[in-house]
C-alpha cells in the first residue's frame, strides 16, 4: 500500500496534464477553429485531411531527415570527444569542465546567438571563415543544414558526456586479460569496448533521436519553417495550424500524429536498450 | 601496441605520446568552435551602437547594452520589460522545482524501493512525458487556463512547468535510492524508528547530493522551456527566453548589441549554476539518462 501512497501526489499531477491530453486527442474529431468556436463532431476527416497534406508528409521527411542527421552527427562527434578527452593529457582537463556550456543555454536562445552569427551582412562566421556577403547560411538550399549544424552545436556535448561516463566506468580486467592473450587493439576496441560502451551510446542516441523529432525552440528563432517550407518540420507545422492559423483541431491532429510515431518510436528504441544492456553485462562479466 | 590501447582506454598513469598530442588538438579544435559563438556574445554585447555591426575583435567595451535592456529604453523597443521577465523566471523556475520535489521525492522513494504492480509503467510514462510534443497539451491548456483564469499567471507557469521537472525529478533520484542500501533504514526501523521516521532522518540525508543534482538540473531545464510561456502567458508572466526573441524584432532596425547583452543576460543563470555544480550536475545528467 505504502508506494502507491507515496505515489499519488506524482499520479494526482500527471493526471491534471493527462486530461489537457485527452482534451488534444478530443480536438482532433472535432472542427474546433478560431473561426469556429463551437465546433462538431467531425470524425476522421481531420485525420483525413492531414493525411492527405504533402505538406504533412514533407514536413514528416524533414523531421525524419533532421533527426537520422543530427543525431549520427552528435553521435560520432560525441564519441569522438569522449574518447580524445580521456587520452588528452595537457588540454583535456582544462576544457572538460567547459564541455557542458552549450547545453546548458536555452535552446531557443542559443538559435538567437546562432542568428546572429549567420547575418550575411553583419555575421561574424562570413566575416571570420572569409565568405563574403553574398553567402547566405539560411537560404533555401542551406536553412536545413545550418539548423541541423545549431543541433550539433548545443546537443553534441550531451552525447559526449553519457560516453566519457561510460568509458570511465569500463573494468580494467578484460582489456587486460586480452592484451595478455596477445589480442590486438582493434580486435579490443570492437570485441570489448563497443559492446560495452553500447547501451551508453544508445541511450544517448534514444535522447537525442525523440527530442529531435519534436525539435522547435531553435529552428523556429533561426527560420520559422522557412525560407518557404523547406525547414518545416511536425512540430513547426502543427505550430503554424494550432497557433499561426488558429485551426485547433488540425493542429492537435498533426501534433497526435507525432505523438504516435514518437511514442511507438520510443517503445521500440527502450527495447532494443534493454536487450543491448543485458548483452553488455554479459560482455563485461 | 596492444597495451598501450589498454591504458589509454583507462584512467591512470598517462604520458605525452604523439597520439594524446593529436588528441589534444582535436579537442581544441572542438572547443573553438563550442566556445566561439558564447565568446562572440560576450564580444558583441560589450559593443556600442556603431561598432555593432561590425565583425571586428578591437573595439572600446561597454557595458551600457545591459543597462539599456533592463531599462525603460529597452522596454519601449521591444515591448517588453526584460528586468520583470528575469526575475518572473526565477520565480517560476523555483516553484516549479519545489512543487516536483515535494511530489517527486516520495514517487522516487517509492519507485526505488519498491517493485510495485504499475512501478514499471509509471515510470515509462514518466519517460513518455519528457519525449511528448509540448504543442499536443498547449492548445488545450490555453483553454483550460482561461477557463480558471489562471493564464499569464505564475501559478499557471509552475503548474505547467512542473511537467518539465517532474519527470527529471523522479528519474534522477529514483536511481539514487535504488542505489542506497536498505539495510540502513531497516536499522533505524529495528531501533523503534517509524518507516517515515526513518525515511526522513535517515535515506533522506543521504541522497541530498542528489536531491540538488535533480532540483538544479530541473530549475535549468524549466529555464530553458520556451513552447510554454510562449504560448501560456502574455506579458505578465512572460519569461526570460520569450523576452529574449523579442530582440530579433521584425526587420529594419537591427539591435545587434542589445540581443547579444539579452541573450546572455538570459543565459547567464543556467550557465554560472552549471559552472558551480558541474560535478554533480553530470552525475545527474547521466544518471537520469543511463540508469533507465
Amino acid at each position: 500500500m505504502r508506494p502507491y501512497l507515496l505515489s499519488v501526489p506524482a499520479v494526482l499531477l500527471i493526471i491534471g496534464i493527462l486530461y489537457a491530453f485527452f482534451y488534444g486527442v478530443y480536438y482532433t474529431v472535432l472542427n474546433y477553429a478560431a473561426t469556429n468556436p463551437t465546433p462538431t463532431f467531425i470524425g476522421v476527416d481531420n485525420y483525413r485531411s492531414v493525411l492527405g497534406d504533402t505538406l504533412f508528409w514533407r514536413s514528416a521527411g524533414t523531421t525524419l531527415l533532421y533527426a537520422v542527421a543530427a543525431t549520427g552527427l552528435e553521435t560520432v562527434l560525441g564519441v569522438a570527444i569522449a574518447l580524445l578527452l580521456n587520452r588528452s593529457t595537457l588540454i583535456g582537463k582544462t576544457f572538460e569542465r567547459l564541455l557542458i556550456l552549450p547545453l546548458m543555454i536555452a535552446p531557443v536562445i542559443a538559435g538567437v546567438i546562432w542568428k546572429l552569427m549567420f547575418n550575411p551582412q553583419f555575421g561574424v562566421l562570413n566575416h571570420v571563415l572569409g565568405l563574403g556577403s553574398t553567402f547566405d547560411w539560411l537560404s533555401k538550399d542551406r536553412a536545413l543544414a545550418s539548423t541541423i549544424l545549431v543541433d550539433v552545436w548545443i546537443y553534441t556535448p550531451f552525447v559526449a558526456i553519457l560516453v566519457l561516463a561510460g568509458i570511465r566506468s569500463l573494468p580494467k580486467e578484460p582489456f587486460e586479460a586480452s592484451d595478455v592473450d596477445g589480442a590486438n587493439w582493434f580486435y579490443m576496441f570492437r570485441r570489448l569496448m563497443l559492446p560495452m560502451m553500447w547501451p551508453y551510446i544508445l541511450v544517448a542516441v534514444i535522447f537525442r533521436f525523440m527530442d529531435c523529432l519534436k525539435v522547435f525552440d531553435a529552428v523556429y528563432v533561426l527560420t520559422a519553417g522557412g525560407p518557404g517550407v523547406t525547414t518545416t518540420t511536425l512540430q513547426i507545422g502543427a505550430f503554424e495550424d494550432s497557433i499561426t492559423n488558429l485551426n485547433y483541431s488540425r493542429g492537435s491532429t498533426y501534433m497526435f500524429l507525432l505523438w504516435i510515431i514518437v511514442f511507438i518510436t520510443a517503445r521500440y528504441l527502450v527495447s532494443v536498450l534493454g536487450k543491448a544492456q543485458r548483452r553488455a553485462a554479459g560482455a563485461g562479466a | 601496441m596492444a597495451s598501450r590501447f589498454a591504458r589509454e582506454l583507462t584512467p591512470g598513469q598517462k604520458r605525452v605520446t604523439p597520439g594524446s598530442v593529436v588528441a589534444d588538438l582535436g579537442i581544441l579544435a572542438w572547443f573553438v568552435f563550442s566556445l566561439f559563438p558564447l565568446v562572440w556574445m560576450v564580444l558583441l554585447a560589450l559593443k556600442n551602437d556603431a561598432q555593432q555591426t561590425s565583425t571586428y575583435f578591437q573595439f572600446s567595451p561597454t557595458l551600457a547594452n545591459f543597462g539599456t535592456v533592463l531599462s525603460q529604453r529597452g522596454q519601449d523597443l521591444t515591448s517588453v520589460d526584460f528586468g520583470h521577465a528575469l526575475l518572473t523566471s526565477v520565480l517560476n523556475c523555483a516553484g516549479a522545482v519545489l512543487v516536483s520535489l515535494v511530489v517527486g521525492i516520495p514517487a522516487a522513494y517509492a519507485a526505488g524501493r519498491w517493485k510495485f504492480r504499475g512501478s514499471e509503467d509509471l515510470m515509462f510514462q514518466m519517460l513518455s512525458f519528457r519525449f511528448a510534443p509540448e504543442l499536443m497539451v498547449i492548445v488545450p491548456l490555453f483553454v483550460i487556463y482561461n477557463t480558471l483564469h489562471i493564464f499569464d499567471t505564475k501559478l499557471g507557469m509552475v503548474w505547467v512547468l512542473q511537467l518539465v521537472t517532474m519527470p527529471l525529478v523522479v528519474w534522477i533520484l529514483r536511481s539514487y535510492f535504488t542505489d542506497l542500501a536498505p539495510e540502513l533504514e531497516q536499522a533505524a526501523l529495528l531501533d523503534g524508528y517509524t518507516r517515515t521516521r526513518a525515511f526522513l532522518t535517515v535515506a533522506l540525508p543521504l541522497v541530498r547530493p542528489g536531491i540538488a543534482a535533480a532540483a538544479l538540473l530541473a530549475f535549468i531545464f524549466a529555464w530553458n522551456n520556451y513552447l510554454f510561456p510562449l504560448i501560456l502567458t502574455d506579458s505578465a508572466a512572460t519569461t526570460v527566453t520569450v523576452a529574449v526573441t523579442k530582440y530579433l524584432g521584425g526587420g529594419g532596425q537591427a539591435y545587434y548589441n542589445l540581443t547579444a547583452a539579452a541573450a546572455l543576460l538570459g543565459a547567464l543563470p543556467p550557465l554560472v549554476l552549471a559552472l558551480t555544480i558541474q560535478r554533480y550536475l553530470v552525475r545527474g545528467l547521466s544518471f537520469g539518462a543511463v540508469k533507465a
